[in-house]
């Protein structure tokens, strides 16, 4: 097991947290818009090759917080349209991220089946 | 204690009273969650090479994992008391995506299933998945029109 990676991966998903953090005390956006903007800003660096080095350098750390997402995404398109030309900007993205979006939706779908609906005590 | 008089006086007051925003503490507390869900995740992805799966597919596995684990904590109602104490470090994760799905599902049961569960679930996802998704098309396109060396236009 890499303990050197593990550390970073602390270090960097903690740095990038603090930003967001930074974010929600500093300005007025609501989390919906800070997470808009990360997924956004990941999807635009996976787009340009940035954040492929974040990801090599700290593995997890980078791919965990939605700007790894959004990477995620970009990737995807590029990897597609490569091997499939025009359709694959449409294709690839979802295709990619695929695993994420559908565990979370299935995940969410079963959670909200057992819970009880629980009642605003206020 | 002395009137207030003027709006110096009066915005001195309110300073005094208000409690300072504990930025630091957030930052510092944002950090360490953040962090650990990032090494945790890490950790996994460190399991999945050992039992020789690819790196796309350790990546997706990984995320798949700390979903449904955001997921069950929700469901307990113990992801929230995280998210109050940790801020962003739970938020900006892919824990927060999960959270954000799971926790309206949960919430609007009691409006139905369809148009309560189905379509409450993407009142913060929904926009992540819209933006996200347009950007991705965007990129591709753009990749289209400037590396056009080993392009297969159908």
């Amino acid at each position: 097991m890499d303990w050197f990676m593990i550390i970073k991966a602390f270090i960097i998903g903690g740095i990038i947290c603090i930003i967001g953090q930074i974010l929600i005390d500093k300005t007025k956006l609501t989390p919906a818009r800070i997470l808009v903007i990360y997924v956004t800003l990941g999807t635009i660096l996976g787009g340009l090759g940035i954040y492929e080095y974040l990801i090599d350098f700290a593995g997890c750390g980078a791919t965990v917080p939605l700007t790894g997402f959004g990477n995620l995404l970009a990737k995807g398109a590029i990897s597609e349209v490569n091997s499939n030309g025009f359709i694959g900007a449409f294709t690839g993205g979802i295709k990619s991220a695929a695993g994420g979006i559908a565990s979370a939706i299935f995940f969410g779908y079963i959670a909200s089946l057992i819970s009880k609906p629980k009642i605003k005590k206020q | 204690m002395k009137p207030i008089q003027s709006n110096e006086d009066y915005q001195k007051y309110v300073d005094e009273k208000t409690p300072n925003s504990p930025i630091l503490k957030n930052c510092f507390n944002a950090f360490w969650v953040g962090g650990l869900i990032c090494a945790i995740g890490q950790i996994i992805f460190e399991y999945c090479q050992i039992r020789g799966i690819d790196e796309t597919n350790s990546y997706t596995i990984v995320s798949m994992l700390l979903i449904f684990t955001s997921a069950f904590l929700t469901t307990l109602n113990i992801f929230n008391k995280i998210g109050k104490f940790a801020g962003a470090g739970s938020l900006i994760p892919i824990t927060g995506f999960a959270n954000s799905i799971v926790s309206p599902a949960m919430e609007y049961k009691s409006e139905g299933y369809v148009l309560g569960v189905g379509a409450k679930m993407f009142t913060v996802a929904g926009p992540v998945l819209v933006y996200g998704i347009s950007t991705s098309i965007i990129v591709g396109l753009i990749y289209i029109l400037f590396n056009t060396q080993n392009l297969i236009l159908v």
